[in-house]
């Protein structure tokens, strides 16, 4: 069973603000998902090589040639806040508002 | 000649196309005029205008694609509030290269947010509903993309399968729906879900259709290095019998203690005995940790999602919350708002199942059962050429049944998740109908088995004889 404590520590991890309802909600559906999952560790999986993906390709690099990106006017048309040419975003030395 | 223009499938539009019976213009034009009058909730976005002189074998046959693709200056909201709006400044690669083979895009269709879900009801834009009954779910995630071929909205459409999401809406919307091998496709361009997973394929009204739409989408893509050159072209079906075809049946799959519906099982008998009539021989085989795959999937699953959706964060492009002037609450803030209940669910999962103190527990262990699940069914290729199921252990069921409980709607991908894990291909046909609501039948085969894998479907779907008409004839304008 998830508790609420270890709730609100992923939503920390995963940058969501939930609500009490929510996180009350979440701890119970959650629990109810892993306590199915949990089944897979009753198996024996010693020395089973992990598959990370099932493509046998590994490090792929491309030619190192210059090649053209994206305008930067483009690449910053859909931004919420750009600013001389860049990502605006609040200062994260800003002390908080709370 | 509109209902003349809705009775031809995909490739036989291309074919009269190209014989000179059919304008190409009139074509996209009477589809165009389809997909605005959609009343299931399919679309999220309709082309404006026919696209000038189109070329390429596929003759100008428009194209749905689902939302989770990005199409330069045209929305691409993922089924999202948090892309709301958003128009990318680029085209992921296989919606450019099928324009480029002359299919060009109709309409963006609707999906469960972020591809996450088996209902389509995880939608910022409202549900999608299924044709064949319109209380209904069409499945998904790409339940738009199901539903707008089934009802005869669009001509043909793509998909994106992580767990099923193209398998079991088509199964859902008595339609052909094709999971490529892992690699296959450029990912390129596809808002990624679970980058290990994800894959693009057809949604299509025949096996031909999936056929002629997979020829024209797979290949290498220097933009994903994962993409492989795929062996060889994609032949068009033409095989009428199965002899000698070896299908396996896993009984850890299609047993009615796993949940399938007495009307879908007695379905499935009746396809494989169909089978063995067309020359097939149909035995049991083992894939014994199969059960296993739901449990794995719903691990690697979420855990690549947290990592994937930690790109929005209100700075690039979509939803910003400007409460703060704190960096950190506005991130959480934006994500609070822009993510729906379920996509909180699964990020949720995964941040936890790599969180530090319990990744080996669950993501390393699931890790290992996809080593084993994988292994299960290369042993099971070396006796028999397809392994086969239903494709969902249950018809489309009405909206809002599920939403309360998300392992029961999880339970849903039950036959179709293991193939992904394994980066094998799979594809489901429509088998006939159960209590009026079509039934799936599933043929998964060995990475790149593709060109047989759609023989087989082809000779099946054949035999089967699968009447679609209802579902288009039921939106039929007066």
């Amino acid at each position: 069973m998830l508790e609420r404590e270890q709730v609100h520590h992923v939503a920390r991890l995963a940058r969501l603000e939930l609500t009490e309802e929510e996180v009350e909600r979440m701890a119970g559906e959650l629990s109810k998902v892993l306590d199915h999952i949990e089944k897979i560790r009753e198996l024996d999986l010693d020395g089973v090589e992990p598959t990370s993906h099932v493509v046998d390709v590994v490090n792929v690099l491309r030619a190192d040639v210059p090649c053209p990106s994206l305008p930067r006017e483009v690449a910053l048309a859909a931004a919420p806040e750009p600013v001389a040419g860049g990502f605006g975003v609040p200062s994260p030395g800003a002390p908080p508002t709370e | 000649m509109t209902r003349d223009i809705l009775e031809l499938t995909a490739a036989q539009a291309a074919d009269a196309v190209r014989a000179g019976d059919l304008d190409a213009g009139e074509l996209f034009e009477t589809y165009r005029r389809r997909a605005q009058q959609d009343d299931l909730g399919a679309f999220t976005w309709v082309a404006e205008k026919a696209p000038d002189a189109v070329t390429g074998p596929l003759s100008g046959v428009p194209l749905a694609v689902k939302d989770l693709f990005c199409t330069a200056g045209v929305p691409s909201q993922a089924g999202s509030r948090i892309l709301e709006g958003y128009r990318p400044p680029y085209t992921a690669t296989v919606v450019q290269r099928l324009a480029e083979a002359g299919a060009p895009l109709l309409g963006k269709t609707n999906q469960d947010e972020f591809a996450m879900g088996s209902s389509n009801e995880n939608s910022a834009y409202g549900p999608v509903r299924n044709p064949w009954d319109t209380s209904r779910v069409p499945g998904g995630s790409s339940g738009g993309s199901a539903a707008a071929v089934a009802a005869g909205l669009a001509p043909w459409a793509i998909g994106t399968d992580t767990g099923g999401s193209i398998r079991q809406p088509a199964a859902l919307c008595g339609i052909v729906g094709l999971k490529p091998t892992y690699g296959a496709c450029s990912r390129y361009g596809m808002i990624a879900f679970a980058s290990s997973l994800d894959q693009a394929g057809p949604l299509t009204r025949d096996v031909t259709d999936a056929a002629l739409l997979l020829r024209h989408m797979v290949g290498h893509d220097p933009r994903d290095s994962t993409s492989l050159e795929f062996p060889g072209q994609v032949t068009l079906p033409s095989r009428e019998d199965l002899r000698g075809v070896r299908l396996g049946v896993p009984e850890e799959l299609v047993g009615l203690d796993g949940g399938v519906e007495p009307g879908v099982r007695r379905n499935f008998d009746e396809t494989l005995a169909l089978a063995e009539r067309l020359g097939a021989s149909v035995e049991p085989c083992r894939l014994p940790h199969a059960p296993h795959a739901l449990s794995a999937y719903y691990l690697i699953a979420p855990a690549e999602a947290s990592a994937n959706l930690a790109r929005f964060d209100g700075v690039r492009y979509g939803l910003r919350v400007e409460s703060s002037s704190d960096l950190e609450a506005m991130y959480s803030r934006t994500r609070a708002a822009g993510f729906g209940p379920e996509v909180k669910r699964r990020i949720m999962l995964g941040t936890y199942a790599l969180s530090s103190g319990y990744y080996d527990a669950y993501y390393g262990t699931a890790q290992k059962v996809r080593t084993k699940i994988t292994e299960d069914f290369a042993q099971a290729f070396e006796r028999f050429d397809f392994v086969v199921t239903p494709t969902s252990p249950w018809t489309a069921f009405e909206l809002g049944a599920k939403l309360d409980d998300p392992l029961a709607m999880y339970l849903n991908d039950f036959c179709t998740v293991p193939m992904p894990l394994a980066g094998i291909p799979a594809i489901s046909i429509p088998s006939g109908l159960s209590e009026g609501l079509p039934v799936g039948f599933q043929l998964a085969g060995p990475a790149f088995s593709e060109s047989r894998l759609l023989e087989a479907a082809y000779a099946l779907e054949r035999a089967i004889g699968f009447d679609s008409s209802p579902a288009r004839e039921r939106r039929r304008p007066a």
